[in-house]
């Protein structure tokens, strides 16, 4: 067996029609005027356009019909983070979804809800009230790192035997407005989530952060004091397997929406190359700006064969060997591509490329920002090396 | 000819593999050529000759070619079963690859009664060593410039002029000769005429050319007062131009006409990690140095990404973006992820990595430090790397020129 492994690629009917109208939306909503008039508002984002998000289903999309949602795979969002990435195009989606895959996941299998019961944990009214408010619209967060390490094997927060949690949480994405925060927990050294609704949060336990990407919002929590309720908290193995896959999954759809930001700042720089003259020529013909533009088109090419090769192994059952090999190829591509796109954007804009008012600032800004997200390329690079090499 | 059913192929396949399994050769104790375009010496000739007539005679080459002419005459998806087979087996070239992929698929197609029984079987049993000359040493890119002049004389052509990259030109008792018939004529294109041509005729002058490697493969290919039998025209003066295009379609494998058989042999990243299973660094295996590891990730990257590239090009919505960007963009891609994960072989070697060809203690005999040097053979040839990211940034990003 080769060590290329598995190389399917498929794109469904509905993968198909959620591109279209979801390219059509983000275009149409997330112009750069639009972008740049939130990069310095409290929000971050437009409320109106994250109802019309709601609207159309997308905070439910990868939710079973049983708690309001459409019943698809995940494999179908993946499309939508890819044109919100194009569009730059903020609001508490991606958080949303993962929050909800986590305690999809965590309930059992897939999609039946019902098994978390038989598989001993919390009973499910709780987790059930939670999804059904997620898939409604209610935006939700992961509440996961203890400090800059994405890849700590252990866990810092504690949930003691009296239910009450003990510890921060950095970064937590769209905390701000996230009416559910899904906390990632530990007990007895085994890991444990606790859903917590945005009013058990003190308002001086949060602090805003400040991200290098502006179209982003983030807090630190401290959710020490916080006391967990009946139901609210999920544990067994099912938790462990969940966190994996939110790990990937996590991983998988910042590299689609990175594979659509790389794409428009490619077009980007791009359109400065065939419009500006020096020396009295178009600067788009010095080979010295076009070969890197070049490598950039294939990098972005790549990624984009990544990423919808990771979304065709996707399913509802725990993520296997080739799923987690692809999405970790996905995002050590994605973050390599968009980093190098906007360094580039940046540079080939010139005098120009140093000031706020370029576009270019947003990108080569947010690539600082993807690329830690769910881990950077060396740290999945280093994660496939076990999964490939030490068979 | 009537389909052919799973069960037939099945068996076939099966027939194939036994017999590839039994008579694949053993190690001959010197470097095989991994292309056709690097048969340097008499040894690898007389070797790569014997076994493609081996193959032959077992009836897995030439298949779907017509039996009065030394071929099968059966569905071609047997020949592409067959040479699947070769792949697998890791057997050697079928060496003869312009007779076998280009000028046998066009003598079959527009060739005389003639010259199908004068020149089919040869290219098949590798009697007959073909080459080609269309590359010009001025007019390297630009084929249609094509400047080697022939002139009609009584029963005679008379060639003058020089081809250049001519593989195997040395060897090769045929050639496909792209030369002017008319230098006058309106569009350059319409000057050019198409010849078969021999080779052991006074005034030609085949002169090897030393390869980076070393070695040899090619020949710059001297034409002077060369008198080759106006009977060597293809098709009509005029037509040279039409008929060298149509000689490229036949690459494409047996459905498209070529007789088959390999051509190179493919170096994958498995190769290497099988190569490196045993190599050392700072006193351990080297494939548990997390900096190789992580080299090794990327060049593993790369290479599926070409496969996953392919798979995508075929969905149409996920193709819409930079339409045919990936098509035109592939061989940029392959020949140089290909070129820098055979320079990783050799950097991971150790004192080993600068060991070459000849030393008794070169990794499977200077292997990787050959294919590495032939490898610019692909980024050069066909379009350099730059022309080919030119023709890219221009046709894909719309680039001024």
């Amino acid at each position: 067996m080769s060590v290329l492994g598995n190389t399917a690629l498929s794109f469904s009917d509905d993968q198909s029609m959620i591109m279209d109208v979801s390219r059509a939306f983000c275009a149409d909503k997330s112009p750069v005027s639009a972008v740049r008039g939130l990069l310095e508002t409290d929000a971050g984002f437009d409320v109106a356009v994250w109802r019309e998000m709601v609207d159309m289903g997308w905070p439910g999309m990868a939710l079973p019909e049983s708690v309001g949602g459409s019943g698809l795979g995940v494999d179908t969002v993946v499309p939508v983070l890819e044109a919100m990435g194009r569009a730059l195009l903020g609001g508490p989606l991606l958080s949303t979804l993962l929050a909800g895959q986590l305690l999809l996941r965590a309930a059992g299998n897939g999609t039946g809800l019902e098994a978390s019961s038989r598989a001993g944990s919390e009973p499910s009214g709780f987790l059930h009230d939670t999804l059904s408010s997620i898939a409604a619209g209610a935006p939700a967060t992961v509440a996961l790192l203890d400090g800059a390490d994405w890849g700590a094997q252990t866990i810092r927060c504690e949930l003691s035997g009296d239910s009450t949690l003990r510890g921060a949480k950095q970064q937590v994405w769209d905390a701000a407005v996230a009416e559910w925060f899904v906390v990632v927990a530990q007990q007895a050294g085994e890991p444990v989530l606790v859903i917590v609704p945005k009013v058990a949060i003190e308002p001086a336990a949060r602090r805003d952060k400040v991200l290098i990407d502006a179209t982003r919002r983030a807090q630190s929590v401290d959710f020490t004091g916080v006391l967990a309720a009946d139901g609210a908290v999920l544990r067994g193995p099912q938790v462990v397997s969940a966190l994996r896959d939110v790990r990937l999954l996590g991983a998988l759809l910042l590299a689609a929406e990175a594979g659509g930001s790389a794409a428009s700042c490619l077009n980007t720089t791009v359109e400065y190359l065939k419009t500006r003259k020096q020396f009295g020529k178009l600067i788009g013909s010095y080979q010295a700006l076009k070969h890197p533009c070049v490598d950039i088109l294939m990098a972005i090419d790549t990624t984009r064969s990544f990423v919808y090769h990771a979304a065709s192994l996707l399913g509802s059952d725990p993520l296997g060997h080739d799923a987690e090999v692809a999405c970790r190829m996905a995002k050590a591509q994605a973050t390599e591509t968009l980093k190098h796109a906007g360094d580039r954007a940046v540079q080939f804009h010139g005098g120009m490329g140093f000031t706020w008012e370029c576009d270019a600032q947003l990108y080569v800004r947010r690539a600082q920002w993807v690329q830690q997200a769910y881990g950077d390329a060396q740290h999945h690079r280093k994660h496939l090396a076990q999964l490939l090499l030490d068979r | 000819m009537s389909p052919v059913n799973e069960q037939e192929k099945v068996a076939f396949r099966q027939e194939v593999a036994a017999w590839m399994h039994t008579n694949r050769p053993v190690d001959p104790g010197f470097l095989l050529p991994q292309s056709f375009m690097e048969v340097g010496s008499e040894q690898q000739l007389d070797f790569l000759r014997e076994w493609q007539h081996k193959v032959w005679s077992a009836g897995y080459l030439g298949m779907a070619w017509p039996r009065e002419h030394g071929g099968q005459g059966v569905d071609p998806v047997f020949q592409s079963i067959a040479d699947q087979e070769m792949r697998r087996h890791g057997v050697p070239i079928c060496f003869n690859v312009i007779g076998l992929g280009w000028a046998g698929p066009l003598i079959n197609d527009i060739g005389s009664e003639a010259e199908k029984a004068k020149y089919l079987k040869g290219i098949l049993s590798a009697e007959d060593i073909w080459c080609q000359g269309f590359s010009e040493p001025d007019h390297g890119s630009d084929l249609g410039n094509a400047q080697t002049r022939a002139r009609r004389e009584g029963d005679d052509y008379v060639i003058n002029g020089t081809k250049t990259w001519t593989t195997m030109g040395n060897f090769a008792k045929y050639m496909i000769l792209l030369a002017r018939t008319n230098p006058h004529a309106e569009r350059k294109y319409d000057g050019l005429s198409f010849f078969l041509a021999p080779m052991q005729v006074p005034g030609i002058d085949p002169r090897p050319i030393r390869k980076l490697t070393g070695e040899y493969g090619f020949t710059e290919t001297f034409f002077t007062d060369a008198r080759i039998p106006a009977s060597c025209l293809m098709g009509e003066e005029g037509q040279g131009w039409k008929i060298a295009m149509k000689t490229l379609q036949y690459e494409r494998g047996a459905e498209a006409g070529a007789a088959g058989g390999l051509a190179f042999v493919r170096i994958a990243i498995d190769d290497m990690i099988a190569e490196l299973s045993d190599v050392e660094r700072d006193g351990a295996p080297a494939l548990e140095d997390p900096s190789i590891r992580d080299q090794v990730v990327q060049m593993i990257m790369e290479e599926k990404a070409i496969v996953l590239g392919e798979r995508r090009s075929t969905i149409g919505p996920l193709t819409t973006d930079y339409p045919f960007s990936l098509q035109l963009s592939t061989k940029l891609r392959f020949t140089e992820s290909t070129r820098r994960m055979r320079q990783l072989a050799i950097n991971l070697q150790g004192a080993d990595g600068g060991l070459y060809v000849g030393d008794d203690a070169a990794r499977q005999g200077g292997f990787w430090q050959r294919a590495y040097l032939n490898s610019f053979s692909a980024t050069i040839g066909g379009g350099t790397s730059q022309v080919q990211a030119n023709i890219i940034a221009e046709h894909i990003l719309g680039l001024p020129k």
